[in-house]
């Protein structure tokens, strides 16, 4: 165990600095513009997997989150002026403050499973419908952003800007995983995805523990959403309560491996290319997507415990022992 | 320390358990014996707050724990073991322990560190690196006692820790548990190995159809025709005595 955390902070290190120089050697927008995106899906990734990777509760509705802070900071922008960096902060605690409310009436009802999985979905609809019939969200006709860079809008006139904001965001996530597998909550997590009952029986307060996870993911989806506002200057309900979205980013984190600091950003570099590559190389319409959609298949079938299992595997290392619980739960269950 | 008061659960027209009063004092090592079937994991369940009870009240050192949480009820000292053993499968042992020793140490260092003493009083020091489901039944149910006993309890609920397990691995965890005791720790279990239950427990209380029948030292509850007879069915007693 301590290894793999040594291990992790040398990737964490030489991973950031080759991240942070990179810009100085791709100067093509394009590149800079996919590095971007990908490193935006595995933050919202690494969000999803703190609440289904480490505490084990799959959500289905992710991007409610994402969607509720992009209309906080666009709102806010839009409607009173106020500028994104500060609207940003608000969206944390929106994305928040939606994590507390849905967490606490699902998990205070004991959802868990497929049943929570459902009624995160259900909550990002209602949303997405509700966004869609108000008046201050504009509606059906969405909200228009101004472009106007500068750091008080979360805006940059060059790619380099939002490639380092997309970075930021990607650090950020990635230290709170590697907190998570350090720390005592981190821990408690982990217990409650493993054998929940066996966690409130050794002290654990699992319902907190869950609202704060989901708290946690709902905070950094917030964030998300102002990124995305600021970046694409376009949102209407269909783009903020996105299920493609919810989809995404719990895609990334399962083919990269849940429950690991880096399976998300793994997994959401492998998903991004292989979608780049197909489109790049296969001319008629829609094949390139049965492609995408084969190597999925093919990934989450022979590969359990996602690319990270993989790699831990073939190295014969045994500390897959976290991730291997997450495939081997579910085998349980079947038996 | 422990003190039961007329408790009761009923599952649809099954009284599972009826009014049953018993009391645990503090360094004993109590034991609840009864035929399969009479209710004993309901009492335990129901003294760590995993069911509610419909009647009666559960007082622990003073405080009324009918119906409180149980990891609530842990944090005030009294934890349980599951008889079907529900460990952290895909973590190691030393990581099952940790979670057990976080309930009172919040740093991850003194953690580690309680853990491996733990393991050590339980004999579980050469598996701190296995992972849990790759462990024998008998190291499962170790791991069950050694994660209990890392959350510092003043009272441990061990539901048939013994099953399963051959003489010598049962000889080892009843010298595991008179250790435990002699530490302080209050101990109160549900055991169908009668040798076991006669070597380790101060006091017994029998179980049957969910009341209680019986009470004493373990010699005298054996001996008692009641207590036969609801092992061996009725007639038993007098069959045996002639």
């Amino acid at each position: 165990m301590m290894t793999a955390l040594g291990k992790n902070t040398l990737y964490l290190v030489l991973g950031g600095v080759v991240l942070m120089l990179a810009p100085l050697l791709i100067t093509s927008k394009f590149y800079l513009d996919v590095l971007t995106l990908i490193f935006f899906t595995a933050y919202l990734g690494q969000s999803w997997n703190i609440l289904g990777g480490y505490a084990g509760q799959f959500s289905f509705g992710g991007v409610m989150f994402f969607g509720t802070g992009a209309y906080a900071s666009s709102i806010l922008l839009t409607t009173f002026g106020i500028p994104p960096i500060i609207g940003i902060v608000v969206a944390i605690f929106a994305g928040a403050l939606l994590g507390l409310i849905v967490g606490y009436m699902s998990f205070r009802s004991g959802l868990r499973g497929s049943y929570f999985a459902l009624i995160t979905l259900a909550f990002a609809e209602l949303l997405r419908v509700l966004a869609n019939s108000v008046e201050f969200t504009g509606g059906g006709v969405g909200l228009f952003l101004t472009y106007a860079p500068g750091l008080q809008n979360l805006q940059f006139a060059t790619p380099t800007g939002f490639y380092y904001f997309s970075l930021l965001l990607l650090f950020v996530s990635i230290l709170i995983a590697v907190w998570l597998e350090r720390s005592r909550f981190g821990a408690q997590l982990v217990a409650i995805r493993e054998n929940e009952d066996a966690a409130e029986a050794l002290g654990i307060n699992t319902l907190r523990c869950k609202i704060y996870a989901i708290m946690i993911m709902g905070a950094m989806g917030g964030a998300a959403g102002t990124f995305y506002a600021q970046k694409y200057l376009y949102l209407d309900p269909p783009i903020a309560y996105s299920i493609a979205l919810s989809v995404e980013m719990l895609l990334v984190t399962i083919v990269g491996g849940m429950g690991t600091v880096f399976g998300p950003l793994i997994g959401s570099f492998v998903l991004h290319i292989v979608n780049e590559v197909a489109r790049h190389f296969i001319d008629t319409p829609g094949l390139s997507l049965i492609v995408y959609g084969v190597i999925l298949i093919l990934i989450i079938s022979y590969l359990p415990n996602g690319l990270i299992g993989m790699f831990r595997k073939r190295m014969g290392t045994a500390q897959a022992g976290a991730l291997k619980s997450v495939g081997g739960k579910e085998a349980r269950k079947d038996a | 320390m422990l003190e039961v008061k007329g408790l009761t659960k009923r599952f649809g027209g099954l009284v599972a358990v009826s009014a049953v009063n018993l009391n645990v004092q503090e360094g004993e090592i109590v034991s609840l014996i009864g035929p399969n079937g009479a209710g004993k994991t309901t009492l335990f369940a129901m003294t760590a707050g995993f069911l509610k009870p419909d009647e009666g009240q559960v007082i622990f050192n003073g405080h009324s724990i009918g119906g409180m949480k149980p990891h609530k009820i842990c944090q005030l000292g009294m934890v349980r073991t599951f008889q079907i053993t529900q460990p952290f499968a895909g973590l190691s042992t030393l990581e099952n322990i940790m979670v057990g020793a976080y309930t009172d140490q919040h740093d991850t260092a003194a953690a580690r560190k309680r853990a491996e003493e733990v393991a050590e009083t339980v004999g579980m020091t050469s598996m701190l690196g296995q992972t849990a489901d790759g462990l024998t039944v008998a190291s499962r149910k170790r791991l069950e006692l050694a994660r209990a006993l890392a959350t510092n309890p003043k009272l441990l609920l061990l539901d048939e820790v013994m099953a399963g397990l051959n003489p010598t691995e049962i000889d080892d965890i009843v010298h595991v548990i008179k250790g435990i005791r002699d530490t302080g720790v209050t101990i109160f279990l549900i055991e169908h190995v009668m040798k076991a239950v006669m070597n380790l427990s101060d006091r017994t209380y029998v179980l049957n159809d969910g009341k209680l029948i019986a009470t004493g030292t373990p010699q005298s509850v054996a001996a008692d025709p009641t207590v036969i007879e609801a092992y061996l069915g009725h007639g038993a007693a007098k069959a045996m005595a002639g």
